[in-house]
């Protein structure tokens, strides 16, 4: 007996060696390695397919191998590559949001790569390069896909119910207002306090800098005149009834723009994969609009998501910053990369090559009654604000959803709900060791 | 799920069935109120599980637009799909998940019966402490552990591997604990005085007297911490980088949150979500005649 338990012991023993083994080069890699044979690098990101583009590069370049780790996105993919990055063990390459650059940035997660990957920024649109700059001469990512804003709008009840597209705010409230009188059971869209993307968007188009630094000073003025405007403005809407006060992503929000209940949407590029799964008994019954204007005549948007590619310290420190960079152009740059990042993994490209032209020529099976979908889209992302963000947009984030949340339910004043974002951004920017002037 | 873990087997032994006052042949009136409130809660168990059940049927197309609890006509396509999803990714979920809480709750529960016996069997210095500190640990949630486990792991080179999600979760304090209290009541200290009498060595006595008196209780301990570690969601996901190591309730966040281009899989992740809990189900109705032994495993009459 004694002798078959020393034996388990020790068969235990021998796995968790043998396994310790395995996992170990599997990560960050060592030099020596790095030295003989291939560079191997990993790369989180969440976008399906991400790993049929990296086939594509791993063919071409035997000398550099990646390997793409599929994870949950969001804001707590960001809570887990800090702290992965805090142990050691972040991945070579990742996918971050915009948003989330400055506090990746800020906790010491994402290189500098200027050097590697500065010659790329003539591919790109000024607004959009200026998020992965954060307004410095660094460059900590290179971009990936953007998503301007836009309007989408049901063609078939708007003729039904005799309504003009809207190319004004003020023409999307009168628009809300005589819907709501004509089929008081409908509405033209719905102001959603779950989604402080889309909020975020509006106020960028609006002019609004939530976040502003100087040498290490930050300001933030999400309570600024332009984001007041527009809190003020959907707080008009709601108060009247005149657009639903309902969250977006819901089972009850699908069922809305399936039926017909909701006949509008602001959303971002991307909006006809949420349709073709949330609304498919309207395909070929929508259509795209350039967002609104606060003034007549101009052609400004903001932008809802978006995502870029960042190398970590933690390559760079590996001695695989170089390789990684070189990834990462090479993805989102290299028009046989844009193909694959286009067809497979279904994103609107940040390149603005790859914006026109062959790529996106067809619209989106479920757009097909606008074959020039994709054309306009490109026309409505020349006008893309460039947003500024800063290293806690995740408690703006949440500030805004419990805020905005009981005001919308409540039908009460955005101004107050705006204020309490602003003060939960500040208290936490001071709490965390910032200097807030 | 718990509670009737716990309470079946000493409950039934101990205490007596409480004397029903009986005048006469008076026929039992029906107590309305408990019915109502038992019935009450049993729909408000069942509700979600039917959803589950009804909505795994349902395509895509039918998932937001039909009647909630109408059965829908995808559920084979669903299948299909969640199958064929990157190379049958899920099941690979399926296997990791079905490794680490098997192998986790094995151990865990050979942990347990080791340590609850010695606790419960012998006096040695520091017993009591050791209980103690033991008892703290279970007053502690192991989220709050996850980060400090997660830091230890790749001190040690084991994070992201197998290792960094089994080895955390086969000490657990509650089944120590569980163990102790159980190896205390059903294992008589006559048995035990009785087998070294006999020339049993300690190992041997364990073996072959205390642990076949102890199965219904491990039993109970395996069943926990299968279920504990088979729901758990934040130590692997915080351990875990690699997708193809992920259990299965890592992975199927992974298809819900998948970047605001890509609707999440709402149709994947409902079928997956109904096929996780298969296993656990089957898992209790196949374990459950091991909680019988009990009433046959006494040696004592007490």
């Amino acid at each position: 007996m004694h002798r078959r338990l020393a034996l388990a012991a020790a068969a235990a023993l021998c796995g968790t060696l043998v396994l310790s083994a395995c996992s170990s080069d599997g990560g960050s890699g060592d030099s020596a390695k790095a030295a003989s044979g291939p560079v191997k690098l990993t790369f989180w990101a969440w976008a399906p397919n991400m790993d049929k583009v990296a086939e594509v590069w791993n063919k071409a370049h035997p000398e550099i191998q990646v390997s793409v780790l599929k994870q949950a996105g969001g804001d707590d993919l960001v809570t887990k590559t800090i702290t992965a990055a805090k142990a050691g063990n972040a991945p070579d390459l990742m996918q971050a949001e915009y948003q989330a650059l400055p506090t990746l940035v800020s906790n010491d997660v994402l290189a500098d790569v200027s050097k590697q990957v500065g010659g790329a920024k003539s591919q790109f649109a000024d607004g959009v390069w200026k998020q992965v700059t954060l307004g410095s001469d660094a460059v900590y990512a290179v971009p990936e896909d953007t998503a301007p804003l836009a309007f989408y709008y049901r063609q078939d009840l708007f003729e039904q119910y005799g309504l003009k597209v809207p190319t004004t705010w003020d023409e999307f409230a009168a628009t809300a207002r005589a819907l709501k009188q004509k089929a008081p059971d409908k509405s033209l869209t719905t102001f959603s306090a779950n989604d402080p993307g889309l909020f975020a968007g509006l106020a960028q188009q609006a002019g609004a800098k939530w976040w502003t630094a100087s040498g290490d000073n930050w300001k933030v003025a999400i309570d600024d005149p332009a984001t007041k405007k527009v809190a003020g403005f959907w707080s008009g809407l709601v108060k009247d009834g005149a657009v639903d006060n309902q969250p977006m992503y819901t089972p009850a929000w699908s069922k809305a723009l399936n039926d017909g209940t909701q006949i509008g949407w602001v959303s971002a590029v991307w909006a006809p994969g949420v349709l073709t799964s949330s609304a498919p008994d309207t395909k070929g019954k929508w259509a795209m609009a350039p967002l609104p204007q606060w003034e007549s005549g101009a052609s400004v948007t903001g932008s809802w998501g978006g995502s870029a590619t960042g190398v970590t310290t933690g390559a760079v420190k590996a001695g695989h910053g170089d390789a990684a960079a070189k990834f990462a152009t090479w993805l989102n740059t290299d028009p046989e990369a844009l193909a694959a990042l286009v067809q497979q993994v279904n994103v609107y490209p940040a390149a603005t090559s790859a914006q026109t032209g062959g790529l996106l020529s067809a619209a989106p099976e479920f757009f097909s009654n606008q074959p020039d979908f994709y054309p306009k889209a490109a026309e409505i992302a020349k006008g893309t604000a460039s947003a500024a963000w800063g290293p806690n947009v995740n408690v703006a984030y949440s500030a805004f959803k419990d805020a905005f949340g009981k005001a919308a339910q409540d039908k009460g004043d955005f101004g107050a709900a705006l204020s309490t974002m602003q003060q939960a951004t500040v208290e936490d920017l001071k709490k965390n060791g910032f200097q807030v002037g | 799920m718990s509670a009737t873990i716990t309470s079946t087997p000493r409950a039934s032994r101990h205490r007596p069935a409480p004397a029903l006052p009986r005048k006469g042949a008076a026929p039992r009136r029906t107590a309305w109120t408990p019915t109502l409130l038992l019935l009450l809660g049993a729909v408000y168990c069942l509700v979600p599980v039917i959803w589950v059940v009804t909505a795994a049927t349902k395509s895509r197309q039918e998932l937001f637009t039909t009647f909630t609890y109408a059965p829908g006509t995808g559920f084979w396509d669903n299948l299909a799909e969640l199958s064929s999803y990157r190379g049958g990714v899920y099941w690979q979920w399926m296997a990791n998940s079905a490794l680490y809480a098997g192998a986790g709750a094995l151990m865990s529960a050979a942990v347990s019966g080791v340590t609850g016996y010695a606790l419960a069997k012998y006096r040695f210095r520091g017993r009591s402490t050791v209980f103690n500190v033991l008892l703290a640990g279970v007053l502690m949630p192991p989220i709050t552990l996850a980060v400090p486990q997660y830091l230890l792991m790749s001190k040690a080179g084991l994070a992201d591997s197998y290792w960094s999600v089994l080895l955390p979760s086969i000490l657990s304090p509650y089944g120590i604990y569980l163990a102790r209290i159980y190896a205390e009541a059903a294992i008589p200290d006559e048995v035990v005085e009785a087998a070294r009498v006999d020339g049993a060595r300690e190992w041997r006595l364990f073996r072959s007297v205390a642990l076949p008196m102890m199965v219904p209780g491990l039993v109970t301990v395996f069943l926990f911490q299968f279920v504990a570690i088979w729901n758990n969601f934040l130590l692997p996901y915080i351990m875990l980088g690699d997708d193809h190591k992920f259990p299965v309730t890592v992975g199927l966040y992974s298809l819900l949150q998948q970047g605001a281009n890509e609707p999440a899989m709402y149709t994947l992740v409902i079928t997956g979500a109904l096929l996780s809990i298969l296993p656990l189900i089957a898992l209790f109705l196949g374990m459950q005649r091991y909680w019988r032994v009990d009433l046959l495993s006494g040696a004592v009459k007490s």
